[in-house]
């Protein structure tokens, strides 16, 4: 029998993972929007954990807006992502360095 | 699950500004390019309507609506209204900066009025998925209107750093409010400040959850260690965008802290874990963003150094940890907002078609170019600093009040020492404009009558709120007490 706390690990590894990924990530972009959907995904999996176990749905509601939100946030990163390889022909993460003293 | 006229009564502004930026929307479709004008003007006449309804639909006690999702109060009539008046006055500032720069676009005005509305919903909050929903619609917007520039790599970078930063702080703050869920079974404020009360909640679950919320907190309000993105993010982004994003959303940032800090978790096991972590972020707030804007040669670097600086001030306020702190923290920032405001709106004042003033020496001699300019930006830079009469003294000596009077001595000796190394970087912009030579290659300043009314009535109103700030300093310390 699954308990909480198995749920709770796991998305506490999920989440460790994307946060661990934006920051060690050193290749491309893309990598870091997957990192954010994971991130989002890890915080899903804790309300819908904690919603059964607490036997109560308003966890689960907000997770669908949650998805719904995710969904335009990931619209907006790929739209900036296509603006940024027309104006610096990259998307590498070490070629964003124009804004450092 | 009922549906009265209350609740849209109690939401009535939100109602309000939703119809308008539709209606603007839909309007702007049916303009042609030469007629922009009108849906700007209808956009500002849209947010002044708002921020009028938010008075005038203000409630004696908390009205909740909705089944407790949204709560029409003291706190959300008194931040709405300031909300609204601070976006006008983004929009009344960048008019020249953003025709000349191709931005004077229908998509413009509405995605400003977007974010106009998801902070809105943030104020007027009193659930845990409205204060998110409000958040993300504040954001997404703000991160488009930072690319709005298609062709200006560093308007796209500084976009894509502060989406990066921005989707990881929500994801933080969403992990937050799981554990907190999960500690309390609740996702309503006020139940869940009940739990917390009864001692019903997991205490540890429920300080887990507390550092999460912290950390998502601090990297929307930009405070050290979360602060990366804000530099980079000011420094990049158009300075129209600058100046939007440098007032408003601070007031928002701290109304989401109040809301989830001290209206669900301010009750005392809880209280004194987030004065802790506070503390620590205030310090290091104080010390970096004081002293990095001292190396600064870039004028908007400057300014958002400065504004970490000043949200470390504003977090004294709330760690103080009663009634009284929280409206000088609130005072504070609605000082600091209007004070952001002129500052940058001078720097998109001060550019033109082709050169962006931004930069500390494109404020070299500024008194002979335009004194009235120079005057007002004299009064800012005072106010920052917190020189008296101005009001930026009275708002500090209010914050210090609180945290002295809660047996913070020490650190608000520490927070006056940084306000004075605060000091030399605001007077070095008065000592340039003042008693420099401009340089012969400065491009003629924009200066109409309505530029030089709107630059003087913010001066003025800064300068008299100095005088005389006991009625705003009553209104916030009421609507905190009556709302919180």
């Amino acid at each position: 029998m699954m308990s909480l706390s198995h749920y709770l690990a796991l998305s506490a590894m999920l989440f460790a993972i994307s946060v661990v990924g934006i920051f060690l990530n050193r290749k491309n972009v893309i990598i870091l929007l997957m990192a954010i959907e994971l991130n989002l995904l890890a915080v899903n999996l804790n309300f819908i954990a904690f919603s059964h176990f607490l036997r109560d749905l308003s966890g689960q509601v907000f997770v669908f807006f949650i998805l719904t939100v995710a969904a335009a946030e990931s619209a907006i990163g790929l739209a900036i992502l296509v603006c940024l390889f027309r104006t610096v022909q990259s998307i590498n993460v070490d070629d964003l360095s124009r804004l450092k003293e | 699950m009922t549906f009265t006229s209350n609740d849209l009564m109690a939401a009535a502004p939100l109602v309000l500004l939703l119809a308008l930026t539709c209606g603007v929307l839909l309007l702007d479709l049916l303009l042609r390019d030469e007629q922009r004008q009108i849906s700007y003007v209808l956009s500002i006449a849209s947010l002044l309507a708002t921020g009028l309804s938010c008075i005038a639909f203000r409630v004696a006690a908390p009205l909740p609506a909705f089944n407790g999702m949204l709560v029409a109060d003291s706190l959300s009539a008194l931040v709405g209204a300031t909300l609204c008046l601070l976006v006008a006055g983004t929009l009344a500032y960048s008019r020249a900066y953003i025709r000349d720069r191709g931005l004077f676009t229908g998509e413009y005005f509405t995605l400003v009025l977007f974010a106009t509305f998801g902070m809105l919903v943030m104020a007027s909050a009193s659930h845990l998925l409205t204060l998110y929903l409000g958040l993300e619609l504040l954001s997404l917007s703000l991160y488009a209107l930072v690319a709005l520039r298609r062709d200006s790599a560093s308007a796209i970078e500084a976009a894509m750093k502060y989406f990066v930063l921005g989707a990881l702080s929500s994801g933080m703050l969403l992990y937050g409010m799981s554990m907190i869920y999960g500690a309390t079974g609740s996702l309503q404020l006020n139940a869940i400040a009940d739990h917390v009360v009864t001692g019903h909640a997991n205490p540890t679950i429920l300080v887990f959850g507390l550092v999460f919320l912290v950390a998502g907190l601090g990297f929307k309000l930009g405070v050290v260690p979360f602060h990366m993105w804000v530099p980079d993010v000011y420094d990049g982004a158009p300075s129209s965008v600058t100046l939007l994003l440098g007032s408003a959303p601070k007031l928002a940032g701290l109304v989401l802290m109040l809301r989830i800090l001290v209206e669900a978790l301010g009750a005392q096991p809880v209280l004194v874990e987030w004065q802790k972590m506070l503390v620590i972020l205030a310090v290091l707030s104080l010390a970096l963003g004081n002293i990095t804007a001292i190396a600064q040669t870039n004028i908007k670097r400057m300014l958002a150094y400065s504004t970490i600086s000043h949200m470390g001030f504003v977090l004294l306020g709330v760690l103080s940890g009663y009634g009284g702190g929280y409206g000088a923290a609130l005072f504070y920032t609605i000082v600091y907002a209007l004070t952001a405001l002129g500052a940058f709106g001078m720097i998109t004042l001060l550019s033109r078609t082709g050169f962006e003033a931004q930069m500390l020496e494109d404020f070299r001699g500024l008194h002979e170019r335009n004194p009235w300019y120079a005057f007002v930006m004299l009064v800012l830079m005072f106010s920052l600093t917190g020189i008296p009469p101005t009001v930026g003294f009275y708002a500090k000596l209010t914050v210090l009040q609180a945290i002295i009077g809660q047996g913070y001595l020490a650190l608000s000796v520490y927070a006056v020492l940084l306000s004075l190394v605060g000091a030399f970087y605001y007077l070095r912009l008065v000592k340039l404009m003042y008693f420099d030579a401009p340089s012969a290659e400065a491009p003629p300043l924009l200066s109409t009558p309505a530029t030089r009314a709107l630059v003087l009535a913010n001066g003025l109103g800064l300068l008299a709120l100095g005088v005389l700030p006991g009625a705003l300093m009553d209104w916030c310390t009421q609507a905190v007490l009556s709302s919180l």
